[in-house]
């Protein structure tokens, strides 16, 4: 898995605090390139504040951030421009395209990928909330940038739509692969989408483990290796026996360890 | 999930309902006003009837002056709302942007919006005399500080995933303000512009009734002089009328596609 180029993104012995509230204590994570990382966590516990010391936005109290190329985000929700046609978004995500023209022409190809072509004139309220969402994913991916941040960017969803859009992502990959950084308290969708799922402790966060899943992408959610993830993670969390589920049920009676 | 949300779903009710049905009210007013003026309850130097009301306009129209009374006012208020914006705005941008910069101006902003413009008119007579420069003064000094406030609150209201998509698409310097921050404010922007036109409608007949030679506050005073509360009455539905009219311009701003969104979700 380890490619012998350099990674593309190192926190360095980060920690980060906001006042005197610890959030990140120590977290040493390389991202190598194409390389696809989700973190998960309990909720609170600095996973967007991870995100955020990716992009640059924050600057870290301590260690540091190492980054090479341009990165995007991709928002929970809402991070289109809506006084913008989704057209319009999408071609401020193409500003690298010189010629308004070729521009023009790149946005369409964009929007057929996901299906949005029809509406490329809409504004971004017309929309539902999946379509929105497909808009900002595309936005992101055409910037033709080094490192995909995803700041939980289906949790605003519908279950089913969520599905959908995991799915079309993992596909959008495989046609233009991204380095990506997944942020989520989704951990089906961190199984499904991840080589590596890095699961944070409580705040401040620390590592507490990293699972890989060394199944090729795109993966279907019901695949062993996903289910299996997944029972690693949930175990890493305390959320579930640190044994396999069959068995767990067998011996009903016995105290649940922690 | 593919379809867009229904047009019925975003048009307000009123818009199904017929156009005049609007003027249902105003009849139903002139009727009343009609009938109580026929029984001759009141003596008619007090309570002008319709039909000498409708007289009166049609003189004043046909003299010319109503016309010019009422350019000089719609320009007075054209002029002070402008310059109201081209102040307002600005300091509204910078209120809303620099913490030091509303700490250090907001109690004076407040103070002076929550005093009544008309208090400034003798002051605006004795430095800016008669005519159009007092009551732009005013005008402006009753627009200006809602304008401010406004603009302020609406900046400092932007949601900051807007600059943080700004920063990763590149976006910076004179291009945040012209691509991110106007278009994000513009919605609230204009509706505050239509409740300052209205006010500035209201502060121009006042100006004019002290500190004018023409204007419809003007009128107002000349007629009341004359004891020709026809003309009084007269110029009062016109006042009324191009103040409805002017809010009906304003409208038009909110109909801009760009700013739809503000007013559709």
């Amino acid at each position: 898995m380890m490619s012998a180029d350099a990674p593309l993104l190192h926190f360095a012995q980060v920690s980060h605090a906001f006042g005197a509230v610890p959030v990140i204590a120590d977290l040493e994570l390389a991202v190598q390139p194409g390389e696809f990382v989700a973190i998960v966590g309990p909720s609170g516990c600095g996973k967007t504040t991870i995100l955020n010391l990716c992009s640059g936005w924050l600057t870290p109290t301590d260690g540091a951030v190492h980054r090479r190329g341009r990165s995007r985000t991709v928002f929970q929700h809402d991070g289109l421009f809506p006084w913008l046609t989704v057209g319009e978004n999408v071609r401020l995500g193409l500003q690298h395209v010189a010629e308004p023209a070729a521009r023009t022409e790149r946005a369409k190809t964009w929007l057929g990928l996901v299906d949005l072509a029809a509406f490329e004139s809409h504004y971004p309220h017309q929309l539902s909330g999946g379509m929105r969402q497909r808009c900002e994913l595309v936005r992101a991916l055409a910037g033709e940038t080094d490192l995909l941040l995803m700041d939980e960017p289906f949790s605003s969803l519908d279950y089913l739509t969520r599905l959908r859009l995991r799915g079309e992502l993992a596909r959008l990959l495989r046609e233009q692969p991204r380095t990506v950084v997944l942020v989520t308290h989704d951990i089906e969708e961190a199984a499904q989408l991840a080589d590596r799922v890095v699961v944070l402790s409580e705040r401040p966060a620390r590592v507490r483990e990293v699972v890989r899943i060394d199944a090729p992408r795109p993966r279907d959610l019901t695949q062993p290796a996903v289910v299996t993830a997944v029972h690693h993670i949930l175990t890493a969390l305390g959320l579930e026996q640190d044994e396999p589920a069959e068995s767990a049920a067998a011996s009903s009676g016995h105290p649940p360890r922690s | 999930m593919r379809v867009p949300y229904s047009s019925a779903r975003s048009v307000p009710r009123s818009r199904s309902s017929h156009p005049l049905v609007g003027l249902i009210g105003p009849a139903v007013i002139v009727a009343i006003w009609a009938g109580v003026s026929a029984l001759g309850l009141f003596p008619d130097s007090l309570f002008p009837n319709p039909s000498s009301v409708a007289r009166g306009l049609a003189i004043e129209a046909a003299s010319g002056r109503l016309l010019k009374d009422v350019l000089a006012s719609i320009f007075r208020v054209g002029a002070g709302f402008l310059l109201a914006v081209a102040i307002g705005v600005p300091v509204g941008l910078l209120l809303g942007q620099s913490r030091l910069a509303s700490a250090a101006l907001l109690p004076l902003v407040n103070f002076f919006r929550n005093l009544s413009p008309l208090a400034w008119i003798p002051f605006a007579i004795l430095w800016l005399g008669i005519g159009d420069p007092p009551a732009i003064f005013l005008i402006v000094m009753a627009a200006v500080f809602p304008v401010m406030l406004s603009t302020a609150a609406a900046v400092a209201g932007i949601p900051s995933v807007y600059f943080r998509v700004a920063r990763d698409l590149g976006i910076g310097g004179v291009r945040l303000l012209t691509e991110v921050t106007l278009p994000a404010i513009a919605p609230q922007v204009i509706t505050t512009l239509r409740v300052t036109a209205g006010l500035a409608w209201l502060v121009v007949v006042a100006a004019e009734m002290i500190a004018g030679r023409d204007g419809l506050g003007f009128a107002v005073w000349d007629a009341r002089n004359g004891l020709r509360i026809d003309l009084l009455a007269a110029v009062m539905v016109v006042i009324g009328l191009i103040g409805v009219g002017l809010d009906r311009l304003l409208v038009q701003l909110t109909r801009i596609p760009s700013v739809r969104w503000g007013y559709e979700r």
